[in-house]
């Protein structure tokens, strides 16, 4: 598993990379793309010089990778500048969450990394309002059944995705970073107060950088669905080795960890971008971050599980267990989404009522 | 080593086990499939393509495989994937081969963004190329099938590739695609060529596909400077009529039809800009298709290099 995924190699080396045999390009960009990774590989290979060293053929799929990644990051400072014109009217700051808010605040895990959705967040009380002025200029809510419409608004953190009518594009609108019914509450009154404007804008705001990292780590081990899990881990890493740096940063990060209610959230994150991307965590932070731990039999699961599931979704990054780690944790996201009742009735309805795609 | 080194009973079993790296113009694909159509089509149609026996690298990862669903049973179909993940649903199992025709296309054209892609037949003589972009039912394979029955290098019948970093037409010579009556129209007017067996019922109605001509194939590597853009449209009955158009008519059509301008963003506009500069651009009308190969043959191509 993570021994064979040379995608873990070149997030981790990606000057080791100029070794590698066109038999083992061949499989890298194959592992890549099926992680969503291949640009952001292209990326660190730009910033490295190291691009001319790829042999011609491989080369070729980096550089189409980046064509995309281009293209993407312009649309997404076009899509938020729709956005900010959308909710001026509103007069209450909207917060960028994860891509967005890299890609603007010119953070390194922006570079050459794709995402679908534009995801904001807002004060719960100014909801309806955010909701009505984004229709007003063609976003609309996909279609749901009324399970699913009364699901979102009852207990999820966010309104139901509002695609743009013509741009196609599509906004989550968060109040929280996680469901009311959830295990742990992180106060998203708290995020919100911490939350620092962007240079040169007046309502468009971003986590604090503890808050970034917490928030990524928190979507990423709260995910029931992986197959962007690596990407995730990616950005986590990312934001470490940048705001790393800072000495301040690391205590700061454990003590905002405990105010968020996130410590196990925080370990969980810091070890595992330091179990398979080998991120620098200094050791007395790693050490302080044990206050989130599970116990012993626990955590030796939840390696197991995690060590796979983080793996591209891809043949030569799985074994036999990989299935059945992905499937575990799917149930546990939803475990530490929902108090058992409301699962069981959950799954029951989405396994007996709601309609199947084809 | 070409495909046709390979006996078809070897070419079906390397298929159907470890695959074959096919190169098609500037692209390596490796291809599995137990599918018999699919290596007949492949045996008759890419005898002359070569296979790539070392590297071990390939730009696309393809198999053709039965899905297992209880359709299998009664009304089998076949799946296309790309590195193990269907990119299109299913299609009934007789609709293999050309399948793995359209399927190479979207390999192609959602990838290789080096290249502005254009929607577009391309042509070649004496160096110089013609683009024929033009929605279906235009007859513009029809009238690529004949123009490389009759002396013209097929650069390619769906996919015009232009190097964004220099401007050139980059070669993708890929077995011909002709559906309905236009099957029958090329086979009596070339009675020499080869044509894959005819499928019915497809979402393009009947089609089939001719193999390029072998120097088209050959000569896969020899880039080629624009110098026509002519959108065909088959009229019965009319005599063949070539008109002028303006190039910045021309610029928009042939933006419509490119499958990653905007993806380009600036590239793909300063792309689109240089190939219409050095164009001359026509509409064509034609109902002849040996009227049509004489207007080819009188071109001339623009006087001043830009």
């Amino acid at each position: 598993m993570i021994s064979n995924c040379l995608v873990v190699q070149a997030i981790r080396q990606p000057e080791s990379l100029t070794f590698l045999s066109l038999a083992d390009w061949d499989l890298l960009l194959r592992q890549a793309r099926r992680a969503n990774l291949l640009s952001r590989i292209c990326a660190l290979l730009d910033e490295r010089g190291l691009i001319e060293q790829v042999p011609p053929q491989p080369r070729e799929h980096l550089e189409w990778a980046r064509a995309i990644a281009k293209k993407h990051a312009q649309d997404v400072q076009w899509e938020i500048a729709m956005i900010r014109k959308a909710l001026v009217g509103v007069g209450v700051p909207v917060i960028l969450l994860k891509g967005g808010a890299y890609v603007m605040a010119k953070l390194p895990p922006a570079q050459g990394r794709l995402f679908s959705d534009i995801d904001i967040m807002v004060p719960k009380g100014s909801l309806n309002e955010v909701e009505a002025a984004l229709m007003f200029h063609g976003w609309a809510t996909a279609e749901l059944d009324d399970y699913d419409k009364r699901y979102y608004r009852t207990w999820m953190h966010e309104l139901p995705p509002m695609q743009h009518t013509r741009r196609t594009t599509v906004i989550d609108v968060h109040h929280a970073i996680l469901p009311e019914t959830a295990r742990t509450h992180p106060d998203p009154e708290k995020l919100r107060s911490a939350a620092q404007l962007l240079d040169g804008y007046d309502n468009l705001k971003v986590f604090a950088p503890a808050d970034m990292v917490l928030h990524s780590a928190t979507h990423l081990m709260h995910e029931g669905e992986l197959h962007n899990g690596l990407r995730d881990l990616v950005d986590i890493d990312s934001l470490l080795r940048h705001f790393g740096s800072s000495p301040t940063f690391w205590p700061g990060l454990i003590e905002r960890a405990k105010e968020l209610d996130s410590t196990r959230t925080l370990f969980y994150a810091l070890r595992y971008a330091q179990l398979i991307l080998h991120t620098a965590v200094p050791e007395d932070t790693m050490e302080a971050a044990r206050i989130g731990s599970p116990n012993r039999v626990m955590l030796m699961l939840m390696d197991m599980l995690f060590s796979r599931a983080l793996m591209p979704d891809h043949p030569s990054c799985s074994d036999w267990l990989t299935g059945t780690a992905r499937k575990m944790l799917f149930i546990r996201a939803n475990w530490l989404r929902m108090p058992p009742v409301l699962l069981a009735r959950h799954l029951f309805h989405k396994a007996f009522i709601s309609p199947k795609p084809e | 080593m070409n495909v046709s080194s390979l006996t078809s009973s070897e070419l079906a079993s390397r298929l159907s086990n470890a695959g074959i790296h096919l190169q098609t113009g500037s692209f390596i694909t490796h291809l599995q499939t137990a599918i018999p159509s699919v290596a007949e089509g492949i045996g008759l149609l890419y005898s002359d393509y070569p296979l790539v026996e070392e590297g071990g690298f390939a730009d696309f990862h393809v198999d053709l495989i039965p899905p297992r669903n209880l359709r299998r049973w009664f009304k089998p179909q076949v799946l296309f994937l790309s590195d193990g993940a269907p990119p299109f649903k299913p299609l009934p199992l007789d609709q293999a081969f050309p399948l793995f025709e359209w399927g190479l296309n979207w390999c192609v054209s959602s990838h290789a963004n080096n290249y502005l892609i254009i929607h577009s037949a391309v042509v070649e003589k004496n160096g110089y190329a013609a683009i024929l972009p033009a929605p279906p039912g235009s007859g513009k394979s029809t009238l690529c099938a004949a123009l490389v029955n009759r002396g013209w290098r097929l650069l390619s019948d769906e996919l015009t590739l232009v190097r964004v970093s220099d401007g050139k037409i980059i070669p993708l010579p890929r077995p011909v695609s002709l559906k309905n009556q236009s099957i029958d129209i090329i086979q009596q007017y070339e009675p020499g060529a080869i044509f894959s067996r005819k499928v019915s019922d497809t979402m393009k109605g009947t089609v089939a596909h001719m193999k390029p001509p072998s120097d088209s194939i050959f000569r896969a590597a020899e880039t080629a400077q624009i110098a026509w853009v002519i959108f065909p449209k088959y009229q019965a009955g009319s005599a063949a009529r070539l008109e002028p158009l303006p190039q910045s008519r021309a610029f928009m059509r042939v933006a419509d039809n490119a499958f990653n301008y905007s993806l380009l963003g600036t590239e793909g506009f300063e792309t689109m800009a240089r190939l219409i500069d050095a164009s001359l651009c026509y509409d064509f009308t034609y109902s002849v298709l040996d009227e049509a190969i004489e207007t080819f043959a009188a071109l001339k191509p623009p006087t001043s290099p830009t």
